[in-house]
Parts: C-alpha cells; structure tokens; sequence
C-alpha cells in the first residue's frame, strides 16, 4: 500500500490531496482539501497571478495540516509526491514545487513534478475507475480547452487539438460580463441559461469545412454576443439576458460536443472523459450525453468537486505514476508554466 | 543550537548550516549559494540538502530555521518563505522569520549602516540602523534618488547591500543576507525558544491589478 501525496497551485486554488495506491493497483481518494482565492480575483474579473501566488503560499500549510487531518494520516506515512509542475501561472505553480520539493526532501520520498491537464484526467480513475486505452479527453475550464487521446493515463497523451484564442471558461467570464452577471460566469450564465430559450444563432468558430478539425475559437463568438447586445441597446430595446445566455450556451456547447464526438469517432475510441471547471455546465454534459449515446459512446463526467482544480487529482495521478514504475523528478525540478500536455511528469 | 538559514530576497539563491552556541557569535558550518534571480525555486531545495551533507549534518538534525522574509520581489522571495514552512512543517521545528535587511546588517555592526537591496522598477528597499545593530527606520521602498535625500537625517555613515544608488557613504559589508547574518538577527529569538513569530512576507507593494473600467464596445456607437 502506497500513500501519495499531491499539492496543485497552478491557478487560484490551493489544493492537496491524499490517494491511496493498494497492491491490486485501486486508487482511493483519502483527503481533498482546497483553498480558493477566487473571492479576491472578482472585482478585477479574472484571475490576477500575484494575488493568487499570495494567497498560495499563505495557504499551503494550512491545506497541507487539514489534509493529514481528514485522511487521519501523519506526513511520515507519505511515500511518495505530486506536484503540480505545470501548465499554469509561473509564480502560483512555484509556490506548489518549491514545497513539495521541501517536503520530499523533509520525508526523505521521490518526488514527481506532474502536469495539470493529465491530472484532471485522472479526477475521472477516482470516481469511475481505470480508463479503457485509448480513450479521448476534453478539458475544458477558465484557463483550458482541449482534446486529448490518452492511450495511457502516465505515459501517452496526445493533443488533437486546443483552443486558438480564449478559454471556454474565459469566454464565460466574457459573456457575463457583457450581460451584467457576476464573476466567475460559468454559473451565473448557466443559471441563465436555463431560464430562456438558444433563439439567437450565434457563429461556431473553427467550424467550416477547412479549418482545423479539433481546434476551438470562442473570441468570435464573444464578439458576436457583445455586437449584438449592443444593436439591441441601440435600438433601445431591453436585453433578454436569458436568452442571451442560452443562446451562447448554446453555441459554446454544440462546438464542443460535435467536435468531441467527430474526434472519438475518427480515433476509434468509445470513452469519453469530459473534465474541467466548465464540465460542470449542464448543457455541455447534456448534450454530450446526448450526442455519446447516438454515437454509441460512454460518456465519463467527475463530479463538480472532481473536475475543478484540486489537489486529489495530482494525488491520482501521482498513483498512476507509481503503479507505472515511471522514474520520479530530480530535487532541482523547476516548474514550467508552458508545460506540453504530452509530457505528464517531468 | 543547528540553525538551518534560508533565503531569496534577493537574486542570491541562499542555505547556509549554522551553529548558534549559548554565548557568542553564530559559526557557519557549510553554505551553498546562487546567483541567479530566477532559480530560487529550482535551486534552494538542492541548497539546503546540499549544505546539511557539506556540514555533516541531517534534516533530523536541525533544531530550528531562519527565514529571510524580505522584503523582496515577490516571485523568489515566496519560494524561501514556503521553502521554510514546509521544511519547518514536516520537521516539527520552529521557522524563526528575520526581515532579510536585518540580516545584511547583522553583519556590520558599527555606525549608523543604511541598508539597500534592488526592489526592481527603479526603486530600492531600504532600512537604516543604529550604531548597535536594532533597526532605527524601515523597512520600506523609494526610488535612490529619493532616499538619497533622506541620507543626512538619519544619520547613517555607511552603506551595505547592493550598488543601487550615490548615495556619499562608505560601503561596507554583504549585497545579500549570508546565513550567519540571518542567524545573528534571530538570535535572541531562537535562544529564546518557543513560537516562532509568522513567517508573513514583507511585500511592501499592493499586486499590481487594476479593476476593469466600462465594458469596451465591439461596434461603433
Ligand atoms: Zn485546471
């Protein structure tokens, strides 16, 4: 039996998370603990890196404490680490590898300087268990969007594609700030969003015959939303916020599906993983469901917990590192905010 | 008393082994420093191991830690301050903070010492200190031309830390905090004992972060 401990910092959530490796290789999440700094970024609407490094580091020990609290373990019971060591905000993501560094080093324990994307991957294996290989993954949050195949959760992920311009969860915060809704928008619009009808037809980037397959543009989808609260205002007429929001919804979620189906049945895959902050959206796991079920494909969605960033997905993929004898970091691992999707430990 | 001293206030990458006696002044049993701006975090955790193995020493070893706390650029002066937490977390040992311009000049005790180190931005971090080391003004962060003009008023005969600015003294002493000099402005406290004070860092500068005015218009009004 392995313990794994695993420390995020990359964006404005603190996380450390516990797993549990057993000999017949299950993985069990034994502690999920997550300070969030996002309070302080929504009067600037959007993430700003130094209050998010700030509120890392006075955070880190506090989570760190909480954790061992919960799991009802003792530090000298971690055998091994999992760090965050990119992609993501250069000084949040020091904040997390300078200490995981200093507590392998305290625990005398390998270290593995792990990527964020695969890490919410590997959300999925604590809820829904092994991942059939291959099997295709959508992340979609604030600060990501992509599609990956992951043939093997700690050796082989491959990018089809990622967005060209803003995030998913950026055109979110976008949108709900053209609307008058509150940061972050993913909830405020999805709560729209249910209220009114997808009336208004809005473009799908990327989505004619010669653009690239996999790859995803929300900025024009932005600007079409603010062109066209901005006629309306003009004309003096009120906003149907709701529709609105539907409308965009709408829009952002048929991108993302088609696009997602259209890979899996190119690659031959017939699993699914949808993950992130924005796969908590409840038209995006609709439509998903849908479209997977006509395709004959299982759709796997973490809980919310689960998808958001966390600590308990480096700690799972921390144990997917073990169980794959992969070789662990060396203690002058530095971290890198531009880390390729397709390294998974460094 | 084995002190464990960290620090990356400034571009120096610092871990220093130092033994406090009861009586007296701290001995540096091995150090390992960098220089280089952006390695405090790759470099300080291979430091502190290196410097405990160079000293003969292990982490079970340590009795307590130094932490400079800055004040400091932000992004490197994190890396020691959570460095130390951890260290000092998982060793069940106390993590003493010293401001790091203190530990510049707890190693030029004398006259009256003005103490700068580089806040980027064309600015300095400053303190100043009385003949007898204790810390008299600061620390805070002005341009050099502007602290220039404060020299006379306190009283300062000498200069320690980087070459930030004309300032008419005589330089004397260390760019950057050395170990036995964060140990020596700790040293009441560690002798002392008991809890260490926050380990809280000294930033000095709000984030720059600007809340966002009136929605810009995509189309022509
Ligand atoms: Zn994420």
């Amino acid at each position: 039996m392995t313990i794994i401990l695993g420390i995020e910092s990359s964006c404005d959530e603190t996380g450390v998370g516990l797993s549990r490796l057993d000999a017949a290789g299950g993985i069990t999440l034994l502690a999920d603990e997550v300070a969030s700094s996002v309070e302080q970024h929504a009067r600037f609407g959007g993430v700003v890196p130094e209050v998010a490094s700030r509120a890392h580091l006075e955070s880190l020990v506090p989570a760190m404490r909480r954790a061992f609290d919960t799991a009802g373990l003792r530090l000298s019971d971690v055998d091994a680490i999992a760090v965050t060591s990119g992609p993501g905000l250069a000084g949040a993501l020091l904040v997390g590898v300078s200490a995981a560094k200093a507590y392998a080093l305290a625990l005398d324990v390998p270290l593995y300087g792990a990527n964020h994307l695969a890490g919410h991957v590997a959300a999925d294996t604590l809820e829904h268990g092994p991942l059939p290989s291959p099997c295709l993954a959508l992340l979609v949050s604030g600060g990501h969007t992509q599609l990956l195949r992951v043939d093997d959760l700690a050796t082989s992920i491959t990018e089809l594609g990622s967005t060209i311009d803003d995030a998913a969860g950026e055109a979110y915060d976008k949108v709900a700030r053209i609307l008058d809704l509150p940061y972050p928008g993913g909830p405020p619009i999805d709560a729209a969003a249910r209220r009114g009808s997808p009336s208004i037809h809005f473009p799908r980037g990327l989505t004619g015959p010669r653009d690239a397959a996999y790859d995803f543009s929300f900025s024009g989808l932005k600007t079409a939303v603010a062109r066209w609260v901005e006629n309306e205002e003009r004309a003096g007429r009120p906003i149907p916020v709701d529709d609105v929001a539907a409308s965009f919804q709408e829009a952002v979620a048929d991108v993302l599906t088609a696009k997602a189906v259209r890979a899996a049945e190119a690659e031959g895959v017939d699993t699914m993983i949808i993950s992130g902050g924005v796969a908590a959206n409840s038209r995006i796991k609709e439509l998903a469901r849908e479209r997977c079920a006509a395709a004959g494909i299982t759709l796997r969605v973490p809980k919310p917990r689960l998808c958001t960033d966390n600590g308990a997905m480096i700690a799972a993929l921390g144990a997917h590192l073990v169980k794959a004898g992969v070789a662990p970091s060396a203690l002058d691992l530095s971290s890198n905010p531009g880390l390729p999707v397709d390294v998974i430990s460094v | 008393m084995l002190v464990l001293a960290v620090d990356t206030a400034t571009p120096s990458v610092t871990a220093g082994v130092v033994e406090l006696p009861e009586d007296g002044a701290p001995v540096l049993l091995a150090e390992r420093v960098t220089v280089d701006a952006k390695a405090h975090g790759e470099l300080l955790s291979p430091h502190v191991r290196d410097a405990l193995a160079a000293a003969g020493k292990t982490l079970a070893d340590v009795d307590a830690l130094v932490c400079g706390v800055g004040p400091g650029p932000f992004t490197g002066l994190r890396a020691g301050i959570v460095t130390a937490a951890a260290l000092g977390h998982a060793l069940d040992r106390p993590v003493h903070p010293v401001c790091s311009l203190d530990g510049i000049a707890a190693q030029a005790v004398g006259e009256p010492l003005l103490v700068v180190t580089d806040a980027r931005r064309r600015e300095v971090y400053w303190a100043a200190y009385a003949a007898d080391g204790a810390r008299v003004a600061g620390p805070e962060v002005l341009a050099p031309a502007a602290l220039a003009e404060r020299v006379a008023e306190l009283g300062v005969t000498r200069v320690a830390g980087g070459e930030l600015g004309d300032f008419g003294l005589v330089r004397v002493g260390a760019w950057a905090p050395t170990p036995v000099g964060l140990v020596a402005a700790a040293a009441s406290a560690l002798r002392a004992g008991g809890v260490a004070g926050e380990l809280t860092p000294l930033y000095l500068r709000r984030p720059d972060a600007v809340e966002p005015g009136a929605r810009k218009r995509v189309t022509p009004a």
